[in-house]
């Protein structure tokens, strides 16, 4: 055996965590209740990652009392994708495009989460236009977010056609999105310090026609679902969890404000010009999945006021900053000034360097605090990035909302929390 | 690597095409008559037609597996919504059980964890089945390509690429229809022609090294594309 087979060895040890995942076999096995006189057996029950109703490659184990569930497990890493290695090899500006890929359904909040920790570290000022034009595209991508959780949710649900409308709506936004941007998804369009581009003539007036439109259209959804006797009962009173419980596991965003919690990190901790925005925070009272369910659609309402007022205010100037080490020089002046050209070759070959230290950057994305912690070494290249994922915080309190209740109530819950795996796993 | 393509179902050489000239000299002058007749029609006639019919009906009644795995099955459930509207090619109906699907759309990146489950899958569906890789990461790994990814071709077959990170819905379609125009008119534009692969077997653990040596005994041609024996 040669010494490299040997190193391989000892490193080959399994951890714990390795051990209790292989350790798992599709093979009944008994189990008895506690207590006297146990007349039947709990059933362990593979679900997943290859299920529709786990909204990705989520696999769970469930432990059933017949049909009620007693223990989640769930099993994770099955997208995973090494985005935060990956993003160590690159250049800041180079590191946005792989970031915004983790939680595909909120690629505005990862790649302004990234830009909003780079912007903390090299102490970049963002222009007024920039923040706002931010707030709009943030805006709407939580919007189509909650779209595609409804209309995946209601599917779940046995409410076919609510996915129809919700994909109607999401196509106007990613039209929009297009417009401004280029791309339907991952687009790329928060920079280091802006912007990649202003929006093009005519948007602000279809972004506005979107936005009167939207709270409207969350109406029509709102008459389709909340007279749903089906519906209600599948969503009211099931799977609550309190406040306290929620506090402790960490879990933030519609999850906890269904519970009563007003916590939004928009009002709490404003950032990126949300204190100029008069908007409300929709809160529930029980925190079961109806709750769950109401908070997301009147924040779609909301997101709708914050574009308005954000396009209304929208203010004139530059749309990224002024700093040539940080942004890109405009296209006109490379013709003209060999300072422009010398800072586009430096930013396109090496990439701008950060001074050492290191930045977490807390925002509210769709699905709770998303943050992102960098760490510089002082080069071109980021020393490590890491990012705090609601789905992958929310996703532990699974077993303790569905612990006894049915099966059945289990994938309304999963609905009802949006996990994306995308973000989970990374 | 080069890889040549050779089409496997070549047209009939010249002995085969003097054959169907007589044939068709004796069938005008009506030598070709009562059970001679029959049988012609039934080698000619009907069964062409029949396969035709088949791969009509199969092509335009595509059932694709619930499936998604990441970015690309958002754009993937864009395509059923009301814009792209895949119902007008019969590809609508989603199956959330393998052995039902005769489609799979591998939408996403498929992680080295996932591959095992993805191969899976795919053998748990009913022959003939077909699969369309989505986006740059189940086709080369797209802008990733790192430790944790595989492409899908490393271990299963795959009829249709797709590009795009992810692609749009309208490129999703443009694939669904090429791989429509592939089952319907040019099959042998498929790997399975190319490469003899005409139908599934099931293999047991302790089977594949006994099939693999009678492969090699078989045909020379064959033992320098298997792979070795493992040393003991």
């Amino acid at each position: 055996m040669s010494t490299v087979d040997k190193h391989f060895g000892s490193v080959g040890a399994k951890s714990a965590y390795r051990q209790m995942e292989e350790s798992i076999d599709l093979s009944s096995m008994e189990q008895h209740l506690p207590g006297d006189g146990a007349t039947h057996e709990l059933l362990t029950l593979n679900m997943g990652p290859h299920h529709p109703a786990t909204h990705g490659v989520l696999r769970l184990l469930v432990t059933l009392d017949g049909e009620i569930v007693r223990d989640i497990k769930p099993i994770i890493g099955y997208v995973h994708t090494g985005i935060e290695k990956t993003a160590e090899q690159k250049a800041y500006w180079k590191a946005i495009p792989v970031v915004e890929r983790m939680d595909y359904l909120a690629y505005f909040f990862n790649a302004y989460t990234f830009c909003g920790a780079v912007e903390t570290l090299t102490e970049t000022e963002v222009p007024k236009r920039a923040q706002y034009l931010r707030v709009i595209h943030m805006e709407l991508n939580r919007i189509m977010s909650h779209l595609v959780w409804l209309g995946t949710s209601a599917l779940d649900l046995g409410a076919m056609s609510m996915f129809w409308y919700c994909f109607r709506e999401r196509e106007a936004i990613l039209d929009l999105f297009e417009y401004s941007t280029g791309q339907r998804m991952h687009t790329r369009y928060f920079q280091v310090g802006g912007v990649m581009e202003d929006i093009p003539a005519g948007w602000a007036a279809k972004a506005k026609d979107f936005a009167q439109k939207m709270p409207g259209r969350v109406d029509q959804y709102g008459a389709l679902l909340n007279k749903n006797e089906i519906l209600l009962q599948r969503l009211r009173g099931v799977c609550p969890l309190g406040e306290d419980v929620l506090l402790e596991l960490g879990v933030t965003g519609p999850l906890l404000r269904a519970s009563g919690n007003p916590w939004d990190l928009r009002k709490a901790m404003p950032y990126c010009s949300y204190e100029d925005f008069d908007f409300k925070i929709p809160v529930g009272t029980s925190g079961d999945n109806y709750d769950r369910f109401a908070v997301r659609m009147q924040e779609m309402k909301e997101s709708s006021a914050i574009i308005l007022q954000a396009l209304e205010g929208l203010p004139e100037g530059p749309h990224i900053t002024d700093d040539r080490k940080i942004a890109l020089p405009p296209r006109h002046e490379l013709a003209t000034s060999m300072e422009a050209l010398i800072h586009h070759f430096k930013l396109v070959t090496e990439g701008f360097r950060v001074p050492e230290g290191e930045a977490y950057f807390p925002i509210e994305g769709p699905r709770g605090e998303l943050g992102c912690f960098v760490r510089s070494d002082g080069s071109s290249k980021p020393a490590r990035v890491h990012m705090r994922d609601p789905s992958f915080v929310n996703l532990q309190a699974t077993a303790a909302m569905c612990q006894d209740a049915y099966i059945a109530d289990l994938i309304a819950t999963l609905a009802m929390m949006d996990p994306v795996l995308g973000g989970i796993d990374r | 690597m080069e890889v040549i393509r050779t089409q496997l179902n070549k047209p009939a050489d010249g002995d085969d095409f003097r054959i169907q000239q007589r044939r068709s000299r004796d069938l005008l002058r009506g030598d070709l008559s009562d059970e001679e007749l029959e049988e012609y029609v039934q080698s000619k006639i009907i069964t062409t037609t029949l396969d035709k019919a088949v791969a009509w009906a199969r092509g335009n009644a595509m059932f694709p597996a619930t499936f998604g795995l990441a970015c690309c099955a958002i754009e993937m459930m864009s395509i059923v919504a009301a814009r792209v509207d895949v119902a007008r090619f019969g590809f609508e109906a989603f199956r959330a059980s393998p052995r039902q699907a005769d489609l799979l759309i591998l939408s996403g990146r498929i992680s080295i964890k996932m591959a095992p489950v993805v191969r899976r899958i795919y053998d748990q569906m009913l022959e003939p089945k077909y699969s369309i890789a989505m986006g740059a990461c189940s086709s080369s790994m797209g802008v990733f390509n790192n430790y944790a990814l595989v492409p899908a071709d490393k271990f299963m077959p795959v009829d249709i690429h797709v590009p795009g990170c992810p692609p749009r819905p309208e490129a999703l379609m443009h694939g669904i229809l090429k791989l429509r125009q592939q089952i319907q008119l040019d099959p042998a534009m498929s790997w399975r022609e190319r490469y003899g692969a005409g139908e599934t077997i099931e293999v047991m653990p302790d089977e594949g090294e006994r099939l693999l040596a009678e492969a090699r005994t078989e045909d020379d041609a064959v033992a320098m594309q298997l792979p070795e024996a493992p040393r003991a």
